[in-house]
This record gives C-alpha cells, structure tokens and sequence, in this order.
C-alpha cells in the first residue's frame, strides 16, 4: 500500500505542482491518476520513488516514509515505464530488461534468463533479444520497457503514460496485454494517463486529479462514471457516460430458450414457435448450435422450410461473462432488438429479448438516480 | 612532381637521424603526447561539466579563448621563458590547440543525451556515476570521439611548428627547405604532413567501428 499524507509539492517560483495531496494505492490493485495537463498526476507519481521530493507532506510505501530511503536503493525496488519507453540504446534488448538485476549484483547467466522470461511474458518473440532498441517498434520498445520495469518482480509498479505514444491499435493491446499480466502478478500499479477511456478502462480505482494539484474525485470506475463528484469530473469523463458504464455491469439478462428454430425447420414448425412464445421474432440456429440470423415469424411464405428464408443478421454476447454494454451492443445489430447469448465455444445458449434488454439498462439509470445529475 | 620524385628518391632522407622514418617517428611523439594530455585534462572535465551542468559557460569561453590562441606565438612565448631543450614548449602549445574540440564534443555530446534516457536510468535505481559511465558516455561515445579525432587532425598538422624552435618532426623538412630554398623538402615535408593526417584519420574510424556500440551506430544488419 502507497499512502500520500498531505503531500505538496512547491516549485522555488511558487508554482504548486501538487496540493495537499490524501490517497491511498491498495495493494495489488491499479490505480491510476487522470486529469489534464497541469495536473501534478506526473508529479505525484515520480514523488514516490523520489525522482522529484515532496516539499510537504508524507509519502509512505508500506508504511515506510520513502523520504528515510536513499533513492537509488528504493528505485530499484520499485518498477519504473515512461512514455518513450527510455530503453538504453547501447544495449541489447536482454540486457536492458537485465539493467535492474545486474545492479543487483545477480549472476550474469541468472538475469539474462530472467530477461527472457519476461519477454516472453510481455509477448515478444525471445529472437529479439539479441537486438537493439532502434530495430524495434514503439509498441515492442514499450513492451520491452515493461519487461525491463518487472525484472527483479518489484511489488510496485510505477507506469508514466506508458501508451501514449502507440498508435490506437498497439495501445489497445498493451493495454489487454496489462490487464492479462496484472491478473497473474497482482502489482500495486500506478498508472498515470491524460486518456479518461484508458483510466476507465485500466483501472480499479481512478483518481482525478484537476489543475493546480487537488484531487478531485477517487472511484472506481463505474461510481465514477455514475455518480461523478462534481462539474470538473462531469466536463472530463466527457460524452456517452451513460453507455460507457454500462461496461462495467455485468449482463445478467433472463434469457429464453423457447425462441430458437432448427435452420432445416419447416415453416409450419417456425409459425408453430412463435405463437407459443408470443413473441414474433425466433433465432435461428445450425446443426452445431451456433447462430445462423434471425427470422420473423409474422413474415411467413406459406410453405417450404427456414432454410429458403432470408434471415436477418444478428449480434452475439457471451452470457456470464460480457457486460451488458456488449448485449446491447449485439441488439442494435439486430432488427429484432434482441441479442443471442452464446456460451465460450459460440453455441446458442438462449435469448435476451429486446424488453428484458429495456428491464435491464433501465434498472441501472434508476440506480444511478440521487448519486448523480444528467 | 619532379620535386616529389627527388625528395622521395633521396636515400638520405630515408636513414639517419634527419631520415623520414626518425622524423616521422619524433612528429608522431610531440603529437601523441600533447594529445594523450589533451585527452586527460579535457574529457574528464567534459563529463563533468556535462553531467552535472556546472560551469558550461567555462567551456564556451575556454573554447573561444583557445580557438583565439596564436599557437606559433604562444610556442615562441613559452621558449622565451623556459628555453629551448626540451620538449615542453612544443607540448603546451599543442595541448591548448587540443583541449577545446575534445571538451566541448564531450561536453555537447553528454549534454545532448535524451533527458528520458537520463530519466529511465535514474529511474532504474542506477546512481550518478553509473548513469554517467554505464549510460552516457556509451551514447555520447561517437560525438566524443569526434573532438578527438578533429583534435589529432590539428594536432598533427600543427606540430610542424617545433621545427621553429629548433625541435625535430615532419616540420624540419618544410622549415629547413624554405630557409635553404630546398622547395622538394618544403613540399615532400608538406605532403608527409597531409598523409599523417590522413592516416590519423582512418585510425579513428575504425576506433569508432570497434569502440561505439552497433545500437548507437545502428550499424546493425536489418534482419
């Protein structure tokens, strides 16, 4: 756990970077600290491991004032990504993952195995190893820049727009790549981002912090996004709030199996369905269970089988593990207003009509009520 | 040519204690003394300067004062005051000649290191002298090796001037043959001079090749 106690810091021009300064970074978690440029979220972050001093305030790593340890001793116990990644051009890209342990003083063969390790465990093809930095790519220099911040498994990561850099599609997978790699290490992480999406997105706790170093609201994402404290953290989650939380509740949707057909049916068998059900729209399911479209049953030739139909294209969610941003994403594909639940191998589980979708995402704005306005 | 031909073809000139082999051997002596000097006193100060940002205006006046220098002049001052003899009047003058490329490239190139560099190896846990010598000075090593290089150049090229004050080297062929108007030692001295040149030169560049890191070079195949 990494408390700031009333942390402020002062430049000699007066500026104040960071202002009196509460929070706490539980352990094992990722916390990331969001706001604009101007903030002190970057300030705040190097004044943990003393790149930068705190002019007030107290900053305690496990209880430990990290004032009482000399920076060198305590950099080496804590991860370190900036933005550039900041590899060490002279060197291979082994050896840069090594840097930490080899001031450890580890065994040469030791770190450079560990090195490897870890490449591998950042997803990067271990004939890299032998290259230099230059003959890499941004987003594998990055992935390097982890590999080499994890080297000696530090219990603290400390992460300075690490994905800034990337393009959309590279940082997208650093960042699943993060959220795959935190669930088997359980780092205490510290994420720093001007990128409200990748804060929602990455964190299990988002600070904001606003200009002139105060912090404005501490969350987890979903609160954030339903319940924001005030103007300034309204203004900076910025449009579609109401969508985005909806990632972060789960799809617990009743779903029907009395809505499917074969797709070799015969008409008379289809029209049979949908008046048991009530319900006009049916999904159409293959011989292997997986989803084939979907079919209206008040549209009816009147004889043949589904398989002479033209069937309406379809949206899928896996039911127990998609959230419910994802069901509803999958029913606005469909002209039925429905999303098929699938299981992890993609077979047909059942239905989530377009009213149980309704019941749902209105039940959640109910509970956002009273916390939150607009 | 002819002058070329007669200087070269001499036998004389290439034995005995005035022979081209001696005498190249004495300019290549003053040279890499005074260098070797130039070396100690400047890059040490470079990287300092350099790493800690502490009197970098000292090197932009040191290097505009030394770039002023009348070296011929300083050469005679100093045989004034402490004699001829020895090799000290040479040494002085070619050491200030050399100190100001080989600080300030030592100096600029420490300094140009990329800020988020320094910031990751101190972030790494390395400590001031490591980000120094295990950091820096590998990434600054190519603009380092430069003001060496334009050092020796000049180094070598002047040192003919301790033929003036009666000291041998490469200089006495073109000294000796303008006071005796023996133009085909004047010029076989100069061309002499301008090979050494050359030669240092080369040498640098394959210190360079073996000295500078393929990741700083990016002299690396692209597999």
């Amino acid at each position: 756990m990494i408390t700031f106690e009333g942390v402020t810091k002062r430049y000699a021009d007066g500026t104040i970077a960071v202002n009196d300064l509460h929070l706490e970074v539980p352990t094992a978690e990722i916390t990331v600290l969001v706001g604009p440029s101007g903030c002190g979220k970057t300030t705040s972050l190097r004044m943990i491991n003393r790149m930068i001093d705190a002019t007030e305030g107290k900053i305690l790593l496990d209880g430990v004032d990290v004032r009482t340890i000399d920076p060198p001793t305590l950099r080496r116990g804590i991860g370190y990504v900036i933005q550039q990644a900041g590899l060490f051009p002279h060197r291979k890209i082994v050896d840069n993952v090594a840097t930490v342990p080899y001031l450890l003083g580890w065994d040469k063969s030791k770190a450079r195995a560990r090195a490897m390790e870890l490449l591998e465990r950042v997803g990067l093809d271990t004939a890299l190893a032998e290259r230099y930095p230059f003959q890499l790519s941004g987003g594998q220099q990055q992935r390097v820049g982890v590999a080499r911040a994890l080297a000696a498994d530090p219990p603290v990561l400390l992460m300075d727009e690490p994905f800034s850099a990337v393009d959309p599609i590279v940082r997208t997978s650093l960042q699943d790549e993060l959220l795959r790699l935190q669930s088997d290490l359980h780092k205490t992480i510290v994420f720093v981002t001007h990128d409200i999406d990748e804060a929602v997105k990455l964190g299990d706790r988002v600070a904001v912090l606003r200009v002139g170093g105060t912090l404005a609201q501490v969350a987890d994402p979903a609160t954030l996004l339903s319940a924001p404290a005030d103007d300034f953290v309204r203004e900076f989650l910025g449009r579609d709030r109401g969508i985005r939380r909806l990632s972060f509740v789960p799809a617990d949707l009743p779903l029907r199996t009395d809505l499917t057909v074969p797709d070799d049916a015969d008409i008379s068998k289809v029209a049979g369905v949908a008046a048991a059900s009530g319900l006009t729209w049916l999904a159409v399911v293959d011989s292997g269970g997986r989803p084939s479209g979907w079919v209206n049953a008040a549209d009816l030739p009147l004889s043949g089988t589904v398989a002479d139909l033209r069937l309406m294209p379809y949206g899928t969610f896996v039911a127990g593990r998609d959230s419910l941003r994802s069901a509803l994403d999958a029913a606005l594909l469909a002209p039925s207003g429905g999303a098929i639940a699938v299981d992890d191998e993609g077979r047909v589980t059942g239905v989530a009509t377009a009213g149980a979708l309704a019941a749902a995402t209105s039940g959640i704005a109910a509970e956002g009520v009273g916390t939150g306005r607009g | 040519m002819n002058w070329l031909i007669e200087f070269f073809g001499d036998p004389d000139n290439w034995s005995g204690s005035s022979g081209i082999p001696f005498r190249l051997l004495e300019h290549l002596e003053f040279s890499a003394l005074a260098l070797l000097a130039a070396v100690v006193i400047a890059v040490p100060l470079g990287l300092w300067i350099g790493h800690t940002g502490r009197g970098a205006l000292f090197v932009v006046l040191s290097a505009n004062a030394a770039r002023a220098l009348p070296t011929l002049g300083l050469l005679v001052l100093i045989v004034l005051l402490v004699g001829v003899g020895t090799t000290l009047p040479v040494l002085i003058p070619l050491v200030a000649l050399a100190v100001p490329p080989i600080l300030v490239n030592t100096y600029e190139g420490i300094r140009g290191v990329d800020r988020d560099l320094r910031d990751a190896a101190y972030g790494m846990g390395l400590r001031g002298g490591q980000v120094l010598l295990r950091v820096l000075v590998p990434v600054a090593l190519p603009l380092i090796l430069l003001g060496m290089r334009i050092a020796a150049i000049q180094v070598v090229a002047t040192a003919t001037v301790a033929a003036y004050v009666g000291l041998g080297g490469l200089g006495r062929y073109i000294i000796d043959g303008l006071a005796t108007k023996d133009f085909a030692s004047t010029i076989g001295g100069a061309v002499l001079v301008a090979l050494l040149a050359l030669a240092v030169q080369t040498a640098f560049t394959l210190v360079n090749r073996v000295a500078v890191s393929p990741g700083v070079s990016r002299r690396v195949k692209v597999r």
